[in-house]
């Protein structure tokens, strides 16, 4: 089996069955760098170019050493903010990049949608490493890979995201991945970050609640979103300690759930707000899993995309490039 | 045909002499709404004037024929909210370009919103459209004045000063007004003149960051909502003021149910209310933008079916007695930005007439007479322009339209394409545009070069 797809742009777009091959290829390439020799060479002679318009050292890393231990060659740009107010557009960046021949494009965008404008535009394979609001595909398969890891299965379990489900990206994929695959899912957190439209856009296997206890009752696992500080100023919460007795996840809270539930975070965590640091610690977590699983779930899409059956459109942007310059 | 009449001055500041030509449009369907005339006769126009209609009339030696058999002669069609983007951002739009577009979608004149760079706020800038259109216009051209200083919602504008230079309503489009008491002051102030006060009802803090409206669906791509209460607070505010003041008040380009369940309230209650929707409103849903679409990007935003079925219902019951096409044109390098960096908006004037046709008049929501009243009396009532009608005596403006002419939208007259209907089938276009006894576009040609 192949993915049908030229890229990555969200866990909206996978059939059940590719998210189960992507975990699937993503066991072995685990196994192969956890040991001693790191390095597999099904990517060489590729370029991977990394786009980040967002700083987000944790992912651009984990992106970095997955393409890395593929034998691709990694192009790291940091996009200023300053160059995009020099006015070059995103796509002025892409059709450049793709006149250097580059294999993918991996990119954060603050503004949703941004990665599918440029799939559009591009022959490159387009990797979302997370745009606006919208999806983060690779940490929501990281996160299935680690609960279908440490829980041997999805299917049948119950999920509470807890936090700002309305600005996160990583809350999205993580429905779309985690209903597809058969879990149940709650999201709890202030009614100011947890719209009602998301009892019914995603499927019924979606629950709402404000209330922790409801949210933790008997839950499999427990996924905490990280915090956006700035929140505060725009009145979605009144302060950072009324959030933490709320919602912030403690020992108390958590003793709510399952004893064997998982603590995930996608990080970088802010201690003391969505989740204590004794929680964070802790047992139950498995936080740290999630780092090392996303560099092998990394190499798995990339793994794939390069050998996916959905034939390569035409080359547009080249033709667009060639056409500017005069011969 | 060719002639150096200044035929795109406006009825009021009209003062040149008729030139004595006349034309004969012969065996076409006359449609006059305001007359309530549907029949096949014959149109004959004196100088810049219709002079008489009736069955068979003998044409003379001097008049020029135009045979008309099978197509509808409708009064021109007006369209009262457009962009035309000059002064300040040529680079989208010209009078010139812009009333070329208006043209060629059957248009005979347009009302032009004031968010130029910079705005149409103060008489000078009035009276340069005013004399751009003279010079370049391809139709007539009615400015619409800013009701606050640089449309910053402070300061009223010299509104009187404005209305002696040509400007036919006031209105800080795309700046709602957001302080209460200053959009009372205006909508008072105007009646003064007589004049009507149009808004773009949006609350600007609700509306704040939003780029596609609030719902299921902006949650499932992540876009931030505009929810539609930020438009039907509005109204509701304005309709409010506007019991208080009896001024003239116009709502620009509705969207929600609730707004359409308001004014038709309103009108119930006999208040001075008109209010205007757009094709993309009727013929569209936020299903437009799943793509990030940006050519679908519009404010207000699209709504849902349900929204669209109730502008429907008003259309159909004259809730919404004008159709406009808030035609407001953005480069092609500005749309294909990243969805939150476009601009909104759509240009709309040569696919206006089509949609009305294909998607109300095919589709059984209005009757064709019905429709152009909408494009056509009920915009000039509500402006107090002189056109709209076929009565002896007006000004000799008529669109002429082939029902069955089937075309899928593709390329613009107009300097910008940003639409979201490039590749829509739509049956019926204006086949001949006539301004003012000129026949100022024919079979998709442009006929004249503007006077200068
Ligand atoms: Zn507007």
């Amino acid at each position: 089996m192949r993915l049908r797809h030229k890229d990555l742009l969200g866990l909206a777009d996978l059939t059940p069955e590719e998210i189960d091959l992507i975990l699937r290829t993503a066991g072995p390439l685990k196994k192969l760098f956890t040991r001693s020799i790191k390095k597999v060479p099904p990517l060489r002679g590729k370029t991977v170019a990394l786009l980040f318009y967002e700083p987000s050292t944790r992912t651009r890393t984990s992106f970095e050493l997955a393409a890395a231990r593929l034998s691709a060659d990694v192009l790291s740009l940091a996009v200023s903010s300053s160059s995009v107010q020099k006015g070059e557009t995103l796509m002025d960046t892409a059709l450049n990049l793709e006149a250097m021949k580059v294999d993918f494009m991996v990119v954060r965008h603050s503004v949703s949608g941004a990665p599918e404008l440029l799939a559009r535009g591009v022959r490159a394979h387009v990797v979302n490493a997370g745009d606006g609001n919208h999806e983060h595909p690779t940490q929501g398969l990281l996160d299935l890979f680690t609960i279908r890891e440490k829980k041997k299965k999805i299917q049948g379990l119950t999920v509470a995201i807890i936090g700002d489900i309305l600005h996160s990206r990583v809350a999205r994929s993580n429905i779309w991945g985690l209903t597809k695959m058969g879990a149940k899912i709650r999201l709890c957190g202030p009614a100011t970050l947890v719209p009602s439209e998301f009892r019914t856009a995603f499927g019924n296997q979606v629950e709402v609640t404000y209330n922790m206890k409801e949210a933790l009752d008997g839950a499999d696992v427990a996924y905490v979103l990280r915090l956006q500080l700035e929140r505060q100023q725009e009145n979605l919460f009144p302060s950072l300690r009324e959030y933490h007795e709320f919602y912030g996840l403690d020992e108390k809270k958590l003793s709510w759930a399952k004893k064997d539930c998982l603590v995930m975070h996608p990080g970088p965590m802010n201690r003391g707000v969505e989740i204590a640091s004794v929680v964070a610690d802790g047992p139950q977590s498995v936080i740290l899993d999630q780092v090392t699983n996303g560099i092998a779930v990394r190499m798995a899409v990339l793994y794939l995309l390069a050998g996916s059956s959905q034939a390569v459109p035409a080359p547009r942007a080249a033709e667009r490039i060639a056409e500017r310059e005069p011969s | 045909m060719k002639g150096t009449v200044s035929w795109a001055r406006t009825q009021r500041s009209s003062g040149t002499l008729p030139r004595q030509k006349s034309l004969l449009i012969r065996g076409g369907r006359v449609i006059d709404p305001r007359n309530q005339r549907d029949e096949v006769c014959d149109v004959l126009i004196e100088g810049q004037h219709i002079h008489k209609i009736a069955k068979d009339i003998k044409p003379t030696r001097q008049m020029e024929v135009l045979e008309a058999g099978r197509l509808v002669v409708a009064p021109g069609l007006i369209d009262i909210h457009v962009h035309l983007r000059e002064p300040g951002q040529e680079e989208k739009e010209t009078i010139a370009t812009g009333t070329a577009a208006a043209a060629m979608g059957g248009f005979t004149a347009v009302a032009c919103m004031p968010n130029t760079v910079p705005p149409l706020d103060n008489v000078s800038q009035i009276q340069y459209v005013m004399m751009k259109a003279r010079s370049d216009g391809h139709v007539r051209v009615y400015p619409v004045g800013a009701i606050t200083k640089g449309q910053d919602g402070v300061e009223l504008t010299e509104i009187g000063a404005m209305v002696r230079a040509g400007c036919v309503a006031i209105s800080d489009d795309g700046k709602p007004v957001a302080n209460a008491k200053l959009f009372r002051r205006a909508l008072e102030y105007a009646k003064t003149f007589g004049l009507p006060v149009v808004d773009h009802c949006e609350d600007p803090d609700l509306a704040k960051g939003g780029v596609m409206n609030e719902g299921k669906l902006a949650v499932l791509l992540g876009l931030k909502g505009i929810p539609r209460q930020a438009e039907y607070i509005m109204v509701a505010r304005n309709i409010a003021l506007c019991e208080l003041t009896g001024g003239q008040l116009h709502l620009a380009h509705l969207s929600t149910k609730e707004s359409v369940a308001l004014v038709r309230d309103a009108k119930k209650r006999g208040l001075p209310v008109t209010a205007e929707t757009c094709p993309h409103y009727f013929a569209l849903t936020e299903e437009a933008v799943a793509n990030y679409n940006a050519n679908a990007k519009m404010n207000p935003p699209l709504r849902t079916e349900d929204d669209r079925q109730a502008i429907l219902a008003g259309l159909a019951d004259g809730t919404l007695e004008v159709v406009a096409s808030d035609h407001a044109p953005h480069t092609p390098a500005q749309k294909a930005r990243e969805f939150d960096f476009a601009p909104f908006g759509i240009i709309g004037l040569e696919t206006t007439l089509g949609l009305v046709l294909t998607e109300l008049v095919q589709k059984g929501v209005m009757t064709l007479s019905a429709a152009l009243a909408a494009l056509s009396d009920a915009p000039a009532r509500v402006f107090h322009l002189p056109g709209g009608h076929l009565s002896p005596g007006a000004p000799a403006d008529l669109t002429l339209i082939d029902l069955k002419a089937r075309h899928t939208v593709n390329t613009f007259t107009s300097k910008s394409q940003n639409s979201p209907f490039i590749g829509r089938m739509l049956q019926g276009k204006a086949v001949a545009t006539i301004v003012g006894g000129e026949v100022v576009m024919s079979r998709g040609k442009l006929l004249r070069k503007p006077t200068c």
